[in-house]
């Protein structure tokens, strides 16, 4: 293959050793009855990074980010955060004393107190007016200041709650799903502001949400979280483009699956033959985004496959034709809406992306 | 709290909660034993034909009041929420007025203007020599005075029902060719009927244990009998059994009541509807709805406000006893103002924990808080006077006692408005206010206190509402010399004094006036 893996661009990171951890999770477990919420979760995030746990809902995430915060006691486990041990068989740190910031979901604004009001509170004692306009400017709502909660819009509510998550400099913030009470329009502008913000704040910040859309185009690291549990954790590019088993690969985005072949570092598929994990051998799945696959009427290529276009969903900014091959395998390819496939339409196929090779699931 | 669960409500909340539902719980089981004691005696007299008969008479009376007070609220809340009916606002407002008027005072004036020697009988007296009018007294007087002054309880909550009901579910019944009658039918009584048993729950609950109206109107309902037996003999083990049998029925009647409940579960309503429906149009028939309306509010507040103003007038052209007044009223305000304090003090730890840690043992105390507000008043008070006379001598004949009373039949009002409160307190604040570093009870104080404080003063103020219009407690436990406006009302009815009662009434309603407004005006944005 010559065209380079994303998956493998951003630098991984660094040896434990001189990695500075913020927040270190081991073995956290959390029932509720019988119910186990989080069960024997792990997890480090780097100082500074934004780290997405990610999941269905139901999977504990939310649990997880309560435990972090205080809010919960696990039932086993340790958390440690900077260095220190909050959390633990021996020990609870309380949630006031944890210099953890918090956003959640309803960003829990005081109604009783104005914008200003809100930020003060947080502040306590250091609360000084100089201090409180800095950090409102930090989140570019300097001149409402004495807005109360309920006069103010979705995404100005979410940024009071952020100034004033941020106010007392914690090292650490977590957010609850800090986008989903916003319309659909203003929610990635709010993200990228948010990302910048806490770029500029420096802090380390622990988000949880269930749109792998926004978890990757927000984090620095992505934990993808199943039944209590992380079930892979990495960089955007490296859970996407190198998930660790098939459920995670479905659950990130879409993904066509077919049977091939491994031996000696290589795979053969319909689709061709690709580079593949030296340790893989026998029957494999072969994992690639729709995005990967290409389509054409220009015959000549080497690695192009005849196909019949069945159908097309028009998406604006792309396209998704499903296409079937020669042999009847019926294989989907995302690409911008131009050229417009119709139904009937003889194409090539190619695919131009990366592939994911993980051992044959059971069926 | 450092090493305590968040989830594990603090002990000191806990032991708070114990300490007031221990002393709540004392009227209920201090009649269990008192009957226990003499449990032969108490068995003879429960099977006594006259106990039974009287079993017969309010069972009946309280059917009869429930079935007429639906009978008045069902078509005033359809015609006050769904219809074009000409005033519609105003009326909302005249139909329910009526829930001021405590109901001995509507007796009171209902006899004193239709009773022997009453203002009807006056005025017909001379041009037409009537010596007699048909007797206001016994079952009919009862009926209609009760279901007068009782029928706003299901008109509130019906109206309330009626008003969320999703428009949608009676546009598709109509969409599949039902009439207007046939969707109010099929589609609108059956989600209404949660909201009539209720309604009729407390109807029925009022009637049962209601004292001052039944006697003034000389109808033997069981609390007369009570009271007649208790004052006549101090027959104690006959009143306290009496008492107990029915605390009996009216566990019945909220059996029953649940029973409806469960079957009609599946009704449920959509939170907020998502527009207002389009008011039925009532064409002719806004005559007759116009007519009904106007009579429900002649006969229930134009009438009473009327003789009450006219005695009033009466009164003060005879020099009425101004100091008398006024001292009553202070004693009435003293009495309900220290219950007021005490149950919203009381209710602080009881609520807290049923909104903030729902747990089993939070429930029970909750349960428990509530039994003295089911008793009828008149039960705890002869209790509490047994109590008093047998085991806590020097509390007998103080005010202590009656305001203890006071915050054994009233507690679930404060309970019951903070606890709402504090559930619109999301926990979310409280948990972001940890967030940023303050302790909880820096929280109770800066967050949840702030937010909660309408809660608080709701729940005074509904204590301090119910206490101050008190009659049968405060006929029995207060101490002597200590004359509130309720029992000189009581006082000039039973003598037959009849304009003596009028200022007394008059102030009690001022007195009402404020906090009644502050609690009608408190939900408005």
């Amino acid at each position: 293959m010559t065209l380079t893996d994303p998956a493998t661009d951003r630098a991984a990171p660094g040896s434990t050793a001189e990695r500075d951890i913020a927040l270190r999770c081991t073995g956290v477990r959390k029932s509720y009855g019988p119910v186990r919420a989080v069960d024997g979760l792990d997890l480090e995030v780097e100082a500074g990074a934004i780290c997405a746990l990610l999941g269905p809902s139901g999977c504990g995430k939310t649990t997880m980010l309560r435990l972090i915060g205080g809010f919960e006691r696990p039932d086993a486990g340790e958390i440690e955060i900077a260095g220190i041990p909050v959390a633990g068989a021996r020990t609870f740190v309380p949630p006031q004393r944890r210099r953890v910031g918090m956003v959640f979901q309803d960003y829990a604004l005081f109604p009783h107190f104005d914008v200003a009001g809100n930020v003060a509170y947080a502040l306590g004692r250091e609360a000084a007016p100089e201090r409180v306009a800095e950090v409102l400017r930090l989140v570019g709502l300097e001149n409402l200041g004495n807005r109360y909660p309920n006069e103010l819009s979705g995404g100005q509510q979410q940024r009071v709650a952020l100034a004033r998550a941020l106010a007392p400099t914690p090292k650490t913030i977590l957010l609850d799903e800090p986008f989903s009470n916003l319309d659909a329009g203003l929610r990635a502008r709010v993200r990228q502001e948010t990302r910048e913000i806490l770029l500029k704040a420096g802090v380390t910040a622990v988000f949880v949400t269930h749109d792998q859309e926004e978890a990757l185009s927000l984090a620095d690291v992505v934990a993808v979280m199943r039944d209590g549990r992380v079930v892979q954790a990495g960089t955007p590019e490296h859970v996407y483009g190198r998930p660790s088993d098939h459920w995670v690969a479905r659950f990130l985005g879409d993904t066509v699956v077919l049977p091939g072949e491994a031996h000696d570092g290589s795979v053969t598929c319909e689709l061709g033959r690709f580079a593949a994990d030296a340790s893989l051998a026998g029957r494999v799945d072969v994992l690639i985004r729709p995005e990967s696959i290409s389509l054409s009427t220009m015959p000549g290529r080497q690695d192009t496959q005849e196909a019949v276009v069945l159908h097309r969903e028009f998406y604006g900014h792309d396209q998704l034709v499903t296409v079937r091959l020669e042999s009847g395998t019926e294989v989907r390819s995302r690409s911008i809406a131009f050229p417009a496939w119709h139904p009937g339409d003889q194409v090539r196929l190619a695919v131009d992306g990366p592939v994911n090779v993980l051992q044959a699931a059971l069926r | 709290m450092t090493t305590a669960a968040l989830r594990r409500p603090p002990r000191g909340l806990v032991v708070g909660a114990v300490a007031v539902a221990i002393p709540v719980a004392l009227p209920l089981a201090y009649l269990a034993y008192v009957v226990a004691q003499d449990a032969s005696l108490a068995w003879d007299t429960i099977w006594r034909d006259q106990t039974l008969r009287l079993l017969l008479r309010s069972s009946a009376l309280a059917a009869a009041v429930t079935l007429g007070a639906v009978a008045v609220a069902l078509p005033l809340s359809w015609l006050v929420t769904r219809t074009d009916l000409p005033g519609r606002r105003v009326w909302t407002v005249l139909v329910t007025l009526p829930l001021v008027i405590p109901s001995y005072i509507g007796a009171y004036l209902m006899v004193s203007a239709l009773g022997p020697h009453g203002l009807v009988q006056d005025l017909l007296a001379e041009p037409f020599g009537v010596q007699r009018l048909p007797s206001i007294y016994g079952f009919f007087g009862a009926w209609l005075v009760l279901t007068l002054f009782t029928y706003p309880l299901v008109l509130l909550t019906v109206r309330a029902t009626l008003a969320r009901l999703d428009p949608q579910l009676e546009e598709a019944a109509r969409g599949m060719g039902r009439s207007g009658w046939s969707t109010y039918r099929t589609v609108v009584l059956p989600q209404l009927m949660p909201a009539i048993g209720a309604g009729g729950l407390l109807v029925a609950l009022y009637v049962l244990s209601d004292f001052g109206a039944v006697s003034i109107l000389r109808f033997d309902s069981f609390t007369r009998a009570i009271y007649a037996s208790y004052r006549a003999s101090f027959d104690r083990i006959g009143a306290a059994s009496l008492a107990a049998l029915l605390v009996a029925l009216m566990f019945v009647v909220l059996w029953l009541e649940g029973r409806t409940r469960r079957r009609f579960a599946y009704y449920r309503t959509a939170p907020g509807a998502a527009r207002r429906p389009q008011p039925v149009r009532l064409g002719r028939w806004r005559w007759p709805a116009l007519a009904f309306c106007a009579t429900v509010t002649l006969l229930a507040l134009v009438v009473p406000v009327s003789v009450l103003v006219y005695w009033s007038l009466q009164s003060v052209a005879g020099d009425p006893n101004w100091s008398e007044i006024s001292s009553a009223a202070v004693d009435s305000v003293t009495a309900a103002g220290l219950a007021a304090v005490i149950g919203a003090v009381c209710a602080m730890p009881v609520a807290m924990l049923a909104a903030r840690y729902p747990s089993r043992l939070a429930a029970v105390i909750e349960r428990v808080t509530f039994t003295g507000y089911a008793l009828p008043h008149i039960v705890v008070a002869l209790t509490l006077v047994f109590f008093g006379t047998r085991v806590a001598l020097p509390l007998y004949q103080t005010l202590a006692m009656l305001v203890f009373a006071f915050v054994v039949l009233l507690l679930p009002l404060a309970v019951g408005a903070m606890r709402a409160s504090l559930l619109q307190v999301s926990p979310r604040l409280e948990e972001a206010a940890r967030s940023v570093g303050r302790g909880p009870l820096a929280v109770l104080r800066t967050i949840t206190a702030p937010l909660a404080a309408g809660g608080v003063a709701a729940g005074a103020a509904l204590v301090f509402l119910t206490a101050v219009k008190e009659l049968p407690a405060t006929l029995v436990l207060a101490p002597i010399g200590f004359e509130t406006l309720s029992t000189e009302i009581w006082t000039a009815t039973s003598v037959g004094f009849y304009e003596r009662g009028a200022i007394p009434s008059l102030v009690l309603l001022l007195i009402s006036a404020p906090p009644l407004y502050l609690l009608t005006t408190r939900h408005q944005p």
